[in-house]
């Protein structure tokens, strides 16, 4: 029996904030979750914030690219936030790049790229 | 028998104090070339002697046993200061070595008086010996907090522009380096909310394959955070080189100088500003 990591809905974008180490049904459960929240709001952008974690292993490192790739496919896009330095030189040692992954360094930034990409979508003009 | 010889030694040492001192000064004053005050030398000595002449008094002879703290204590004092002025570890054993030469020229000639004198000469081969290893021991503590230094002072990270920093790479990258680089670009990336960096390898001599490798991944580490990295200062050489071994920078913007990165820069800032200023935040 592990925790659930809440998905929250900020008008047409979900936050994800991670606050404790993930154990790996938890990444499970929260990688499905998320794809059904973002298919019950059709939300256009997904935030995940890891600022809270201080070891990012390969596993979790991995379910951050496959996230951002499912949610690409249901029409939003992800950003990652506040990765910390010491995560980012681990995942760099790792080999691990996330290729294909938005990053920003902090919330704040992550939102305006969302909120920014939303409106020159062709959709809004 | 022990406490025998270290009686007379005693004696001997405590009845001609003044007299022994002066001429121990002085035998040490001629291997320093007057390159430490006498003063200094004398105050030094005379503590020394003091030293020794209580820790004989508390008994024994062992110059690592605990009578002999106060003494070590001293000589770790001593050989730090020789040390770091410079003087070589044959200058610093002397000081120690030197009081065997003065107390040979008073001994008579009586077995005993020799014994006694064998036996503090043991003591000082070993409080000499334990000299240079003090003497060792601060010239490897000078040399690493150098190369720490060296390390700091030769990885700045300056702050070009509101959410601009700047790493200046002035020498060799190996992996050392290049950890230490990245930490501190990326705590500055997070401290000064900056969104761009600017790698400025102007001062690198070389690139290599394995200088590149170290640009890249400290490129996708700030990547990762959420910031953009260019790469500046490319010399003509190293542009030649760089295709030469066909190094692929892939999609890092690289600039031939640090005006060029940092105009780079501001304008990205600046198209992401100007949709921000049309009311979209």
């Amino acid at each position: 029996m592990s925790d659930r990591v809440p998905v929250l809905k900020i008008g047409d974008i979900l936050l994800v904030s991670i606050q404790v180490d993930l154990e790996d049904q938890m990444v499970l459960d929260l990688q499905d979750d998320l794809s059904q929240k973002i298919v019950a709001t059709s939300a256009r952008g997904v935030v995940i914030d890891i600022s809270a974690l201080e070891i990012v292993d390969s596993f979790v490192g991995r379910m951050l690219a496959t996230t951002a790739a499912i949610s690409r496919v249901l029409g939003a896009e992800t950003v990652v936030v506040g990765m910390r330095p010491a995560v980012a030189m681990t995942l760099v040692e790792l080999g691990l790049s996330l290729g294909g992954v938005r990053t920003a360094l902090n919330l704040e930034l992550g939102l305006g790229y969302l909120r920014r990409a939303q409106a020159s979508s062709p959709e809004n003009r | 028998m022990d406490s025998d010889d270290s009686k007379r030694l005693l004696e001997l040492l405590s009845a001609r104090r003044a007299e022994l001192i002066a001429q121990w000064e002085q035998t040490v004053a001629a291997s320093l070339h007057g390159r430490l005050s006498t003063v200094e030398l004398g105050r030094e000595l005379s503590e020394l002697y003091d030293a020794i002449t209580e820790a004989l008094a508390a008994g024994g002879l062992a110059g690592r046993g605990p009578e002999y703290g106060v003494v070590r204590s001293l000589l770790v004092e001593l050989s730090r200061n020789r040390a770091r002025q410079g003087f070589t570890p044959t200058e610093t054993a002397v000081s120690v070595f030197s009081l065997k030469e003065v107390l040979e020229s008073l001994l008579g000639g009586s077995v005993e008086e020799i014994r006694a004198y064998l036996q503090f000469s043991h003591l000082l081969d070993d409080l000499g010996l334990f000299t240079v290893e003090e003497y060792a021991r601060t010239r490897e503590e000078i040399i690493s907090a150098q190369s720490q230094q060296l390390l700091e002072l030769s990885t700045p990270v300056v702050k070009l522009w509101d959410g601009v920093v700047g790493v200046p790479l002035v020498g060799t990258l190996d992996s050392a380096r290049t950890q230490v680089v990245m930490e501190k670009l990326l705590q500055a990336l997070l401290d000064s909310n900056s969104t761009h960096a600017i790698i400025d390898i102007t001062g690198v001599p070389a690139v290599d394959t394995q200088v590149a490798q170290h640009l890249l991944k400290t490129v996708v580490a700030a990547r990762m955070m959420g910031a953009e990295c260019v790469i500046s200062g490319i010399r003509p050489q190293i542009a030649q080189t760089i295709v030469g071994l066909g190094i692929e920078f892939g999609d890092i913007p690289t600039k031939a100088t640090l005006a060029d990165a940092l105009r780079h820069a501001l304008v990205e800032i600046d198209k992401a500003a100007s949709t921000r200023a049309a009311g979209l935040l």
